[in-house]
């Protein structure tokens, strides 16, 4: 690759053999002393309780070797491709392909989702995986509306998805209530949530807000730990009941529906039923959101989150608006959390860790902030993709940790940058989200 | 009396590590203005470099434990300090003039990939060492043969934060290194302008952190006895909270929130429930920020219209 190639505002960057070898000894040399004792060394506890520890000097060698060649290959790639375009404003024609794009596409992933329980019928995992990916779909829609629709940063969303899938569980297991009773509970009972911690939060803003819902997410985490006689501890509720279709359970006895309608009972049937409830239930979260976003209520999130005090100033009541999103954005989380409980019949802490939250929260940003669809993909993108490292096993999260940070690096706005606006003069223009603030509410 | 003499002395000790995590917290924050989130790992990180390197030392034959002690420290620094560096090269350095949620999730993934490095290379079991340095003093004979302790490894970890904290503060208020800092704080634009490089200024800051990340480590080591792939979370947690209690982007701040936070665990453990340690912890610094929004010594944030 010759420098004239390269961009004319990036003309001063070196390039030709010798400065990739460089760069590539410079990498590998700092990949030796990093890895130096952390691969080269292994230590475990012996058998008499010290420490005892053995050296691993092949797979050091093969690390650095590794870390020296990807080096080279990055440097070739980069300067191939010239540097990633920085252009905020989006061109013409990739504009209107957008829009096509985003016309047919979400219609288009819709009738899909409908037809996947006809289409892999048979493939229990591609069913259970798509529940999954449902989930995190509506788990990422609710925490839009707190962070991509009024910028206000929540990094212990998971919290709200424990409470409703704690209320879920306690109340059926409890009270011996129907899911559909305990549905509404739900969404209630993290809504009020969401209103408890929205309000110690009016006053702070930007990172404060993170970490205060952060260590809000924490305490609900510990207080479900430690409190052992109403939630089990770390041992969690079990016997969770399923759910029934309207009072009908969904098994193979007499009273099921299965029997009523005169078919062989397959247990499948539940897992189709429950796809559809996922799916009702985050088409649900998509509605609601786009109504509310057309609502003054919604356009106040999105003032709000593009500036406080021009917010104020035109007289919105910041402290209404900044509670009803988090009172929205809980109450989904609730919802999605009674669907958590009642499909597993089994919850324990150990669900709901802060791991949860930045997963939703990397849906929410990587799908590009406000976009419901970028937020679909990106579920799709992140579950799916996590999926297909399960054989992986212990590296699973290392190889995700590493794509987060190089999805982050690839498109910091997120897959879908551009956005259809709520109102607009005349005509119909794609927003670039790069016009969009965020969190600093 | 003499028993909240006694959790006087531990949650001052604790209060000593966890301040000098929430430096490194301050540190970045003050200058990038963003949360680093890896950075309770660079500290978990630390702790395991001065494990291996103590083990390696010790069967290579030195018997000397303060020599030991010294080049694990150095070790143990440099090789955090550079993965401080490397981290800041990979995962924040392409993303300095993007939006301010990317380099968030970024230091997440990034927290995440050092999480789960340790735990494939070093294994999820936890690493107990011997006690290194042993013995004490007995400040007071109280009754019922309930005695104040001091131990040698508290007045260690004591000493090393003063002394670190004496040499920080002096390279942040009278070496170039410094200023370049305080400068670029205020205003990056304005620094580079002024001839500073920002770009090296703030991969010192972060290989500054991670070598105070890995002194603390050292000492949690050393106090503990143990290190594990996941100590990093909560500590770093921990940390964070005495950050933003004692008002992010202070420095004085961190190390007073890091005492405050080291001492309301240890009293709440003492005289409540150790389960509850941590929720304690946790309120009272959503309460301390209803009240002050900024920390105890954060500045108030101008609005600018």
């Amino acid at each position: 690759m010759s420098a004239t190639s390269a961009r004319p505002s990036h003309a001063a960057q070196p390039s030709g053999g010798a400065f990739i070898l460089k760069k590539a000894l410079i990498s590998a040399l700092v990949a030796l002393v990093l890895f130096s004792l952390m691969i080269g060394v292994r230590t475990e506890a012996g058998p008499q309780g010290g420490l005892i520890y053995w050296t691993r000097f092949g797979d050091l060698a093969a690390m650095v070797a590794t870390v020296f060649g990807g080096s080279i290959v990055v440097e070739l790639l980069r300067q191939w491709w010239g540097p990633v375009d920085k252009d905020s404003i989006v061109p013409k024609p990739v504009q209107s392909a957008i829009s096509f794009a985003g016309r047919w596409l979400a219609p288009a992933l819709l009738v899909f989702t409908f037809l996947v329980p006809v289409i892999f019928y048979d493939q229990r995992y591609i069913l259970d995986l798509s529940i999954l990916v449902l989930t995190y779909v509506m788990l990422g829609w609710g925490l839009n509306v707190v962070v991509g629709l009024a910028g206000l940063l929540d990094l212990g969303y998971v919290a709200f998805y424990a409470v409703g899938a704690y209320s879920y569980a306690l109340l059926a297991t409890n009270f011996g209530l129907s899911f559909w009773v305990c549905l509404p509970l739900a969404g209630i009972l993290a809504a009020f949530w969401g209103v408890l911690l929205g309000f110690p939060v009016l006053r702070l803003r930007g990172d404060y807000l993170a970490i205060v819902t952060l260590a809000f997410g924490e305490i609900i985490r510990l207080v479900i730990i430690n409190w052992q006689s109403l939630t089990g501890g770390p041992n969690g509720v079990s016997g969770i009941p399923r759910p029934t279709m309207f009072g009908i359970p969904l098994t193979p006895g007499d009273d099921g529906l299965a029997a009523k309608l005169g078919i062989e009972f397959s247990p499948t049937h539940r897992l189709v039923f429950l796809f559809y409830l996922i799916l009702a239930m985050a088409l649900l979260t998509n509605w609601v959101t786009i109504r509310l976003r057309r609502l003054p209520i919604g356009r106040a999130w999105e003032a709000l989150r593009e500036d406080e005090v021009a917010c104020r100033a035109l007289g919105i009541n910041t402290t209404t608006t900044k509670l009803t999103a988090f009172a929205t954005g809980a109450m989904f989380g609730g919802l999605a959390g009674a669907f958590f409980a009642t499909r597993q019949g089994f919850i324990s802490p150990e669900s709901f860790t802060f791991q949860e939250s930045a997963l939703v929260l990397a849906i929410v940003v990587l799908g590009g902030m406000g976009s419901q669809l970028g937020v679909a993909l990106a579920a799709l993108a992140m579950i799916g993709g996590f999926e297909l490292f399960r054989g992986l096993d212990q590296y699973r999260m290392l190889v995700f940790g590493i794509a987060m940070v190089l999805l982050m690096i690839w498109r910091p706005r997120g897959l879908i940058g551009h956005r259809a606006p709520t109102v607009f003069l005349e005509r119909n223009q794609a927003i670039s989200s790069d016009l969009v603030k965020e969190g600093h509410g | 009396m003499d028993y909240f003499a006694q959790q006087l002395i531990n949650g001052l000790v604790l209060g000593s590590i966890y301040g000098l995590i929430a430096i490194g917290y301050t540190m970045v924050y003050g200058i990038v203005g963003m949360i680093n989130f890896a950075h309770g790992d660079i500290f978990m990180i630390g702790g395991f470099i001065a494990l291996i390197s103590f083990l390696v030392l010790v069967s290579l034959g030195l018997t000397a434990i303060p020599l030991i002690l010294l080049i694990v420290l150095l070790v143990s620094m440099a090789i955090t300090a550079l993965y401080g560096w490397t981290i800041e090269r990979i995962a924040y350095r392409p993303l300095r003039h993007s939006f301010r949620l990317a380099p968030m999730l970024s230091a997440i993934g990034m927290s995440f990939v050092l999480t789960n490095f340790s735990q494939v290379s070093q294994g999820a079991r936890v690493k107990p060492v011997p006690p290194i340095i042993t013995g004490g003093y007995t400040l007071h004979e109280g009754a019922q043969g309930f005695a104040v302790q001091l131990s040698n490894v508290q007045i260690m970890v004591v000493l090393a934060t003063i002394v670190v904290l004496a040499l920080f503060t002096w390279l942040v208020s009278r070496t170039r290194l410094g200023r370049d800092m305080r400068a670029c704080e205020q205003d990056q634009t304005m620094a580079a302008l002024l001839g500073v490089d920002v770009d090296r200024t703030i991969s010192m800051t972060f290989v500054i952190g991670a070598a105070l990340a890995a002194v603390a480590g050292m000492m949690y080591l050393l106090y503990y006895g143990l290190v594990d792939f996941f100590m990093g979370f909560v500590a770093g947690i921990k940390a964070f909270t005495a950050a933003v209690l004692g008002g992010i982007g202070s420095l004085p701040g961190a190390m007073l929130g890091g005492l405050a936070i080291g001492l309301i665990e240890t009293f709440w453990s003492a005289y409540f429930s150790v389960e509850y340690k941590d929720v304690a912890a946790f309120s009272i610094l959503i309460v301390v920020l209803i009240f002050m929004p900024t920390g105890l010594l954060g500045r108030p944030e101008v609005e600018k219209v």
